[in-house]
């Protein structure tokens, strides 16, 4: 459907390097990024707003980074929205119907399905000026859709809706898939990334550093920068050694971690959940290979407990109830024994 | 009572005679003639046809220029070229230049020996001493105003509207025409009625290029210069009243649609 090859694309200040990806037909892609990853930029790039200058982009079958803007059939929702101010919704819909002589009854039966799927019909004759933000991106993506583009371009929708309107906006967004349009969205939100798309393309820096289902993804990170988005925090480049049936790995060369896999390669990453480490006072016998001595770096409240930093050469993240905190009287600088199955530890290769 | 500091009563001062001055010499002439003379005046066919002239030609010498200007201010309110600044510099000469030297240079331009003089002789066109000579004049010194003001109001339409459009299949003349311009409309006007404004009150480059056929400025000069002070006042009363006149007009008129959307809120 839309294939991007190798693309390239530098600005004063920013480059996007060598971005490859393909976008199957009624496929729900999503790039997720930091801020000032370069995703808006690559958006504006498929949709012509910005020239490249290596490689291509073709859409069934055709390249199209030559075309005018004009003639992509690719429609395009701002983050802002842009709708424009001097009209009325209903102006703003029928916009892009303008100019394709179309009857007054042909452009009608383009509008009438759509703004009864967005729940606009009573925004009609109303000005921008006195809509929400959630009304302003409903008709933003209306506009949009009317054009019937061969693909939709969402850059960061649901960023300035407030949280209560996100999750009728994502179901909406889920029913326009549904319905067959193709979409690639930009967001930096995990969740937002999780709950909507069928393939996630990881762009940092401008650059695609991975691409799969989001469980592909978000199971085998392949950066840290992934794992972060994820919300992994011990995740370490490491080296390994083999030694009989034993594989061990060494984030640090005085951390070996026992693991329970078999591997041909010599470098990979090493991710262990935090809800997979135990804390104890002392060292005790267990099933658990993997035991260490390390002080307290940091404790802070989050959701469900405290989050404590042992430093065992490395920073481990692990997760305690508040309970089991003052029991063992965690504070900075105690000293404790952190305990996890070599199983927990998973080595992911690339 | 509220108190003022001194620094607040300098300010106040300052500003009341700053008002003063402007007012003072106008309001005089206006106690100083009669409404006597100021009807026998409007009587006056010389006085009725420059007026007349006055209005007609700054009204055509900004909607022909604006035809351009208006495209020229969008090229230069969303590129970036090579020298911008310099042809930037160039817009603002007509203001910062004598008005009667800009008319010498005008005269040249236009006179019969001239290549625009000869095109005009072709089709039987003489710009000096017709209204379209004057035209060319009054639109040199006023074409700044316009250009700045609608250059500013295009700077000021978000381009990202634009984008929008363009990807919403719209050509980039369709573009300009649907969003830019309405977006951009109110600095336009206001420049616009500028442009009108200031071409109306030409005088020095004007005189150069046509003594006759004769516009208020000049014709106020020459009374003075051939019966004094108590002849010029009133065609100055008269001419300053309907230009009030045509601008308390105009503005209402922006006003107005500037309020439209406040409406449909």
């Amino acid at each position: 459907m839309l294939k991007i090859d190798n693309l390239s694309l530098s600005l004063p200040g920013f480059h996007l390097k060598n971005i490859s990806f393909e976008v199957a037909d009624g496929e729900y892609f999503i790039l997720l990024g930091e801020s000032g990853a370069g995703k808006s930029l690559l958006l504006e790039a498929i949709a012509g707003l910005n020239k490249i200058h290596e490689g291509s982009i073709k859409l069934k079958g055709k390249e199209i980074s030559n075309e005018k803007i004009q003639q992509r059939e690719i429609g395009l929702v701002f983050q802002d929205h842009a709708v424009f101010p001097h009209l009325t919704v209903n102006e703003n819909i029928s916009y892009p119907l303008k100019h394709r002589h179309l009857t007054a009854e042909e452009r009608s039966k383009r509008i009438k399905p759509i703004i009864s799927t967005l729940q606009i019909s009573h925004l009609l004759n109303r000005r921008p000026a006195t809509l929400s933000g959630g009304e302003l991106q409903r008709v933003a993506l209306a506009r949009a859709l009317v054009q019937k583009p061969k693909v939709l371009l969402l850059d960061e929708p649901l960023a300035s809706i407030d949280s209560m309107l996100k999750s009728d906006l994502r179901a909406l967004l889920r029913q326009i898939n549904r319905d067959g349009q193709t979409i690639i969205h930009v967001t930096h939100d995990f969740d937002e990334a999780v709950s909507l798309a069928d393939r996630i393309a990881i762009i940092d820096n401008g650059k695609i550093v991975q691409t799969g289902t989001p469980h592909e993804v978000f199971s085998n990170p392949v950066s840290g920068f992934v794992a972060h988005f994820a919300g992994i925090r011990n995740f370490f480049r490491v080296r390994i050694e083999r030694k009989h049936d034993l594989v061990t790995a060494y984030p640090h060369e005085n951390v070996p971690i026992t693991l329970n896999c078999v591997t041909n390669s010599d470098t990979g990453y090493l991710l262990i959940r935090n809800e997979d480490i135990l804390l104890s006072a002392e060292n005790f016998e267990s099933s658990a290979l993997n035991n260490f001595e390390g002080i307290v770096e940091d404790i802070y409240p989050v959701r469900n407990g405290e989050e404590v930093v042992v430093n065992i050469g490395i920073p481990l993240h692990a997760q305690v109830s508040r309970e089991s905190a003052e029991k063992l009287g965690l504070q900075r600088g105690k000293t404790i024994w952190v305990h996890f199955k070599a199983s927990a530890a998973k080595l992911i290769t690339v | 009572m509220k108190s003022f500091t001194p620094f607040q009563l300098i300010v106040v001062l300052a500003s009341a005679l700053i008002l003063l001055f402007i007012i003072a010499p106008l309001a005089g002439m206006f106690v100083a003639t009669s409404p006597a003379d100021l009807f026998e005046t409007a009587k006056d066919i010389e006085v009725q046809q420059s007026i007349k002239l006055t209005l007609w030609v700054s009204l055509a010498a900004t909607v022909v220029f604006s035809v351009a200007a208006i495209p020229f201010s969008y090229l230069l309110a969303r590129k970036s070229f090579p020298l911008k600044s310099i042809v930037t510099g160039i817009i603002d000469l007509p203001i910062v230049i004598p008005h009667s030297a800009a008319g010498i240079a005008i005269l040249g331009f236009v006179s019969r020996n001239s290549l625009l003089g000869k095109a005009g002789s072709a089709i039987g066109l003489d710009f000096v001493g017709h209204p379209a000579g004057i035209a060319v004049a009054m639109a040199f010194v006023s074409l700044p105003f316009l250009i700045n003001a609608a250059r500013d109001g295009f700077s000021a339409v978000p381009e990202r509207l634009e984008k929008a459009a363009l990807t919403l299949g719209a050509s980039p003349s369709r573009v300009f025409f649907t969003i830019a311009l309405p977006l951009a409309w109110r600095n336009i006007l206001s420049g616009l009625i500028l442009m009108f404004a200031r071409g109306m009150s030409e005088f020095g480059a004007v005189i150069m290029v046509a003594y006759h056929p004769m516009i208020s400025p000049i014709l106020i000069y020459e009374r003075f210069g051939a019966f004094g002070l108590k002849y010029a006042r009133p065609v100055s009363v008269l001419f300053i009243l309907i230009s009030l006149a045509v601008f308390i007009l105009l503005r209402m008129l922006a006003r107005n649609k500037e309020q439209k959307p406040v409406h449909h809120a």
